[in-house]
């Protein structure tokens, strides 16, 4: 059989070029159009995505702060022994690199460092770097301390020692609600400190709920824009697309103006007689504000994968299952709903995943116990400028997600998805 | 009315986004500071005669104070503005961090009887980075209208929801709230951060803001307290006391400061690292902290000169024509029981107290 291949004559195109070649060269040709036509798209998801994310990943255990500034301190420290003041080549090394990041305006950036993990360290070396270029030789040991006793405390050495690697979990271990203690031993923050946990389980269970609420929402409003007749349902359709289109803040903004306790609901129970005027509910700058205002936000992310599925699902099923015998119940349940599966798949990590990262909203309407985590990654992003521990919380949070994706793919299976 | 407010912050937020868009580029510099009626007083007192005398103009942006976006800007190497208005804290912190120009102070000009700059602006005003134009401080108002009976007339009164019910408004900071809380304890004014420094202090704190904190609104723009007064929401509330002032005086509000406990500070200007317009925006610091200009501005506003040969130029309240001195934080009567907001304490404490307030604020 393959002599007969061999033997036969080589087919050539119309130009006279062997029939393989020419093939190839086209679907080279048609692979590089393919790829030119997605290039621009490639390379703008790659430097406003990809590389965001790398570097936020790297920011997360990067931290190169005081290796860079104190590099010689940081490896004279490795032969400390842990316990008393380091020996007085260490400290002329420290204080010398101390003197030159003082006059190079740089000794603030360590000062900020090391204030995140022993607050009182700012002004320690601020204080230090001032006077750091008049300690000369002598006992340096028994001048610092007179500058300062702190500097006695084997803590503070041991975290210059701790920081003077490039590379740290502390972040990682703080977005866990835990520290290094002064042994280098992981251990849990104090109590009043201790937050992120709280949150991030806060978040879960707050994204779960408003998924589960925007399913028993849309399944209902989804099945009647999917049966009824295509006049009446367009125009229901037109009613769940505007508020989609309508800006986020406007729609935000509105739930204020109908949940505050001076607002149209509250004055509409007061003047009912439902509540008294001094008993007006408080339903916004809360939770349950948070859950309301993302509800309606998130609900056509649910709505419009539930009825791209139900419109193919035809009506003869259920007809078919009937006249067999069974009740309409049985019928919803056997036939109908494992069929709108996919779209109940594709909303619900639609909405949940937006939910879990949800921001603006929570941010406007959560007052103090409505906040999530997005909210404080935002918070050590623009105000405590910690952008360390906010890469770190956004990296849990999405590792978070990727697990949760992986379960669904194992549960549900990605590929029964259906966005429409 | 909240709606209103809402609304106005994102046009805020759109206008200053169009206005970095665009503004940035048109002006030849940008001057950054609190909004509402003090930057109002900033443009009357410094910007307008300023533009008039030298032809350039100035890009005016609002920020709430902290150094994150002159953090954003310096280290994305894109620095759009030129001059900020800050806190002392923050212009210690962003000296000390490389986030500021320095500032040679050698440049400014002598009062009018030759006293160097140096000596004439108050003790501590002048630091490597910045240079004050004002005292303000932090104290709590009521409406008079509204509270009938007793009028509050103590810190501790603030915290006290038997005698005084009612929601009260505070800045979502842990900056002077803290001092506020344990002055409202009775501890005298010179001690309190000397009690602060310490985790008792700092526990005894958070307990005392502990007994109000449902009933506190938090507020974070300068011009919400007032705003929050007027419409009722809260009975009382923490304010920058020239907000307050304002209000009375513009727009005839019979709102009342209480001055016990306040909790003074400076304001300083400062220029970002690889500021595009260092040069004129140095110009327009010497311009600005001249003598009469810091006079000028305390007619706009009631928050007190940085330079000692000012005080006695201020005269009328420029459109009410109310005498400014005893509105001023550094009067005599409001000075009585006063605490300065301690620079060094918040450098070192910041980081931990923002981040236990946080935690504290969530639970």
């Amino acid at each position: 059989m393959a002599q007969a291949v061999l033997d036969q004559p080589v087919l050539t195109a119309a130009d006279g070029m062997p029939l393989r070649v020419a093939l190839r060269r086209a679907e080279r040709r048609k692979r590089l159009t393919a790829f030119g036509l997605v290039a621009p798209l490639l390379i703008f998801i790659l430097i406003t995505f990809a590389m965001p994310i790398l570097d936020m990943v790297l920011r997360s255990v990067h931290d190169p702060v005081v290796s860079e500034i104190f590099p010689r301190t940081g490896a004279a420290l490795q032969s400390w022994d842990g316990a008393a003041m380091p020996d007085e080549p260490t400290l002329q090394v420290f204080v010398e690199e101390m003197a030159k990041a003082y006059d190079d305006r740089t000794v603030g950036k360590v000062a900020t460092r090391m204030n995140y993990e022993i607050p009182g360290t700012h002004s320690l070396f601020m204080k230090t770097g001032r006077r750091a270029d008049r300690l000369k030789d002598g006992d340096l040991g028994a001048a610092l301390i007179e500058i300062d006793k702190d500097w006695e405390s084997p803590e503070i050495w041991a975290t210059l020692e701790r920081l003077s690697s490039p590379y740290t979990l502390s972040f990682y271990l703080a977005a866990l609600d835990l520290q290094y203690n002064t042994q280098g031993e992981i251990v849990a923050q104090p109590e009043e400190r201790q937050i992120y946990k709280m949150l991030f389980w806060r978040t879960l269970w707050v994204s779960l709920l408003i998924t589960g609420i925007c399913l028993l929402l849309a399944y209902p409003i989804s099945y009647l824009l999917a049966t009824l007749p295509t006049k009446t349902s367009n125009l229901l359709m037109i009613m769940v697309l505007l508020p989609f289109w309508t800006s986020l803040l406007v729609r935000t903004t509105s739930w204020i103006v109908l949940l505050q306790t001076e607002g149209v609901l509250n004055d509409l129970m007061v003047w009912t007689g439902l509540i008294g005027d001094d008993q007006r509910l408080q339903m916004i700058y809360n939770m349950t504000g948070t859950v309301v205002a993302m509800v309606h936000i998130l609900l056509p992310f649910m709505v419009l994968p539930l009825f791209s599925v139900m419109k193919t699902i035809s009506p003869s099923y259920m007809r078919a299952a009937e006249s067999l015998g069974a009740t309409p119940a049985r019928a919803f349940w056997r036939i109908y709903f494992p069929l709108t599966i996919p779209g109940i798949g594709a909303g619900s990590l639609l909405v949940f995943i937006l939910a879990i990262g949800y921001y603006i909203t929570p941010a406007l309407v959560g007052g103090r116990t409505g906040q999530l985590i997005s909210n404080f990654i935002a918070f050590h992003m623009q105000k405590s400028l910690n952008w360390g521990l906010a890469a770190a919380l956004a990296g849990l949070l999405l590792l978070g997600v990727l697990a949760l994706y992986w379960l669904y793919n194992r549960l549900v299976g990605i590929d029964n998805m259906k966005l429409g | 009315m909240r709606v209103v407010k809402q609304y106005g912050m994102a046009v805020g937020i759109a206008v200053s986004a169009a206005g970095l868009a665009f503004g940035a580029q048109a002006a030849d510099l940008t001057v950054v500071s609190w909004g509402g009626a003090y930057t109002k007083s900033q443009i009357e007192a410094y910007q307008k005669p300023w533009m008039a005398k030298t032809g350039h103009k100035i890009n005016s942006e609002d920020y709430n104070g902290g150094l994150a976006e002159v953090k954003a800007q310096v280290e994305s190497g894109n620095v759009t503005w030129d001059l900020v208005d800050v806190e002392l804290s923050d212009a210690v912190l962003g000296c000390d961090t490389g986030l500021l120009e320095p500032i040679d102070a050698s440049i400014l000009p002598p009062a009018p009887d030759g006293t160097p700059a140096e000596k004439d602006f108050l003790p501590g005003t002048i630091t490597d980075c910045a240079v004050a134009t004002i005292v303000w401080s932090t104290i709590y108002a009521y409406d008079g209208e509204k509270m009938s009976g007793a009028k509050p007339a103590t810190m501790a009164d603030f915290f006290d929801t038997k005698k005084f019910p009612g929601k009260r408004g505070m800045r979502k900071t842990p900056k002077a709230n803290q001092a506020i809380a344990l002055a409202a304890e009775g501890v005298p004014a010179n001690h309190v951060y000397e009690v602060l420094g310490t985790d008792a202090g700092i526990n005894r704190a958070f307990a005392k803001l502990d007994t109000i904190k449902n009933d506190i609104l938090w507020w974070e723009a300068g011009a919400q307290p007032p705003q929050m007064l007027a419409d009722g929401e809260v009975v009382m509330t923490t304010a920058y006391n020239g907000r307050i002032f304002n209000a009375v005086a513009s727009e005839g509000k019979d709102f009342r400061i209480v001055w016990d406990g306040q909790v003074w500070d400076i304001d300083l200007w400062a220029i970002p690292k690889g500021a595009k317009n260092k040069d004129l925006a140095l110009e327009f610091v010497k311009f600005s902290t001249d003598t009469e200009r810091l006079a000028d501005q305390a007619e706009w506003i009631s928050y007190g000169p940085a330079r000692q040969s000012s005080i006695p130029l201020i005269g009328k309240h420029a459109e009410a024509g109310i005498e400014m001195g005893p509105h001023m934080p550094t009067a005599p009567d409001n000075f009585k029981n006063a605490l300065q907001n301690d620079f060094e304490f918040w450098a070192d404490h910041q980081d931990e107290l923002n981040e236990r307030f946080a935690a504290w604020l969530a639970k």
